[in-house]
């Protein structure tokens, strides 16, 4: 590995001054599961690792059912899904978290160091999205905020400005009669990437046979995590019938425009979007039935 | 330019270390090449394998995914930690009676896991066992018996607890 300093800033403003002053020269360190392995490898060059796990804003998260989840950038997946409360509000989040990388990565992996990788085939991406999180972000301009679905512009290329850090991530309160799922596609058990990934989230009516709002979001089917819009709207005052959720997954498969690799030929991918997106539809309406914050 | 080397003080099986490290170099190698702790094992270097797991601070890791200079006063426990006083754990006796490995490499880093797995949930499923595993890869492909050296350690260990 090629040789680095080395900065555990405990302050935020601190955090952001460092950053600034050493622009590109400089790479943030949350978990490390992919920065190191960049660092090492030779994709990523630095002067300069600045660890933001000290810095509250970035290591705390904090829930209550009235205001919902703000979650740290550098929280670690197993704080998400080993909290009852979180896990069961926000089931996609957990879901994801629970399949990204195994148990040694869980611990330091953080769903922020997820996001900001940018990996097409991310799997916390289409959760957030589902779930309506926000991107948090402090720079030397100051603060400012952007939705998850609008945070990814490329394969590993994201709207973080130079030095701009991403300190938390919101979402929503999670009200009854909402449920949300993650599932991906992948030709082993466990530790893979994903050929396809879906969340989605719903929310249901009062009546609890109709549902009343949705999001949709899918990975490895483009550049960048997609949000399948339309499969959602399409949801919109349906009661969720198999046939329903079926013409979702027909819908959401227009927004899929896979490439063919080692992974999956683009045909096949696309096959499984339309899969995935009825699975999870079908799976957060049956924890919608039962959820109350 | 060389970084200058940072000083780390830490607890690793719950002695006090202290030791000069790079900031580039990885827990993994600073416990084998400057500690002498070679129980620990690289085997991709990437965070595949898990033949490098440690427990930091409660929880499991890949000590090729961690800075050295991260581990400042963190609580460390590495597979030399796990026998006491001259005696084995029950996962290192089960491993040993039901032969569950073959060339030996992963074992530190499955031993490592399924103690910490058990210190969290002492009465696993065999799917249980087998999902907290996945990041632990082995090669000559006994998994079968690794699972099984696993359920036998749960038994014993709460067995123990019982007569106690």
């Amino acid at each position: 590995m090629i040789e680095f300093e080395y900065a555990a800033p405990t302050d935020l403003d601190e955090a952001i001054g460092l950053f600034a002053q050493a622009g590109d020269r400089a790479t943030l360190l949350a978990g490390g599961t992919d920065i190191i392995v960049q660092l090492r490898e030779g994709l990523r060059r630095a002067d300069l690792v600045i660890d933001v796990k000290k810095i509250p804003e970035l290591s705390q998260f904090e829930y209550a059912p009235e205001t919902g989840l703000r979650l740290g950038a550098s929280v670690p997946c197993w704080q998400i899904y080993e909290n009852e409360s979180i896990a069961a509000a926000y089931p996609a989040l957990a879901d994801a978290v629970r399949i990204i990388g195994g148990w040694q990565i869980q611990s330091r992996a953080s769903v922020g160091g997820n996001l900001c990788n940018a990996s097409p085939a991310a799997d916390s991406i289409p959760a957030l999205i589902a779930l309506g999180a926000v991107a948090h972000l402090a720079g030397p301009g100051g603060r400012r905020a952007v939705p998850v679905a609008e945070f990814c512009t490329g394969p590993g290329k994201n709207v973080l400005q130079s030095g701009e850090l991403l300190v938390a991530l919101t979402l929503p309160p999670a009200h009854a009669g909402s449920g949300s799922a993650y599932q991906r596609f992948i030709p082993r058990n466990e530790m893979d990437i994903a050929v396809v990934g879906a969340g989605s989230w719903v929310q249901l009516d009062e009546s609890r046979q109709r549902i009343a709002a949705a999001r949709i979001a899918l990975a490895a089917v483009g550049p960048t995590p997609r949000q399948a819009v339309q499969a959602a709207e399409f949801l919109c005052g349906k009661e969720p019938t198999e046939e329903n959720l079926h013409e979702a997954g027909e819908l959401a498969k227009q927004v899929a425009t896979p490439i063919s690799d080692m992974r999956g030929p683009a045909e096949y991918r696309t096959h499984l979007v339309g899969v995935l997106t009825r699975r999870t539809l079908a799976a957060a309406v049956e924890r919608a039935g039962t959820f109350q914050p | 330019m060389t970084p200058v080397k940072k000083h780390v003080t830490t607890k690793i099986n719950g002695e006090s270390v202290e030791f000069l490290c790079e900031p580039r170099q990885s827990l993994l190698e600073v416990l084998r090449d400057d500690l002498a702790l070679t129980g620990c094992k690289e085997g991709c270097n990437n965070g595949n394998c898990g033949a490098c797991t440690v427990v930091l601070n409660g929880r499991p890791v890949n000590s090729c995914l961690v800075l050295a200079v991260e581990a400042a006063d963190a609580s460390i426990e590495t597979v030399e930690g796990i026998a006491e006083q001259g005696h084995l754990d029950p996962v290192q006796q089960c491993f040993l009676e039901g032969a569950a490995l073959q060339c030996g490499i992963c074992t530190p880093g499955f031993i490592v896991a399924a103690k910490a797995l058990l210190d969290k949930n002492p009465d696993p499923t065999e799917a249980e066992i087998r999902f907290s595993l996945a990041g632990n890869l082995c090669r000559c492909t006994g998994y079968d018996k690794i699972i099984r050296a696993v359920q036998a350690a749960a038994q014993a260990r709460l067995a123990a607890q019982q007569s106690s």
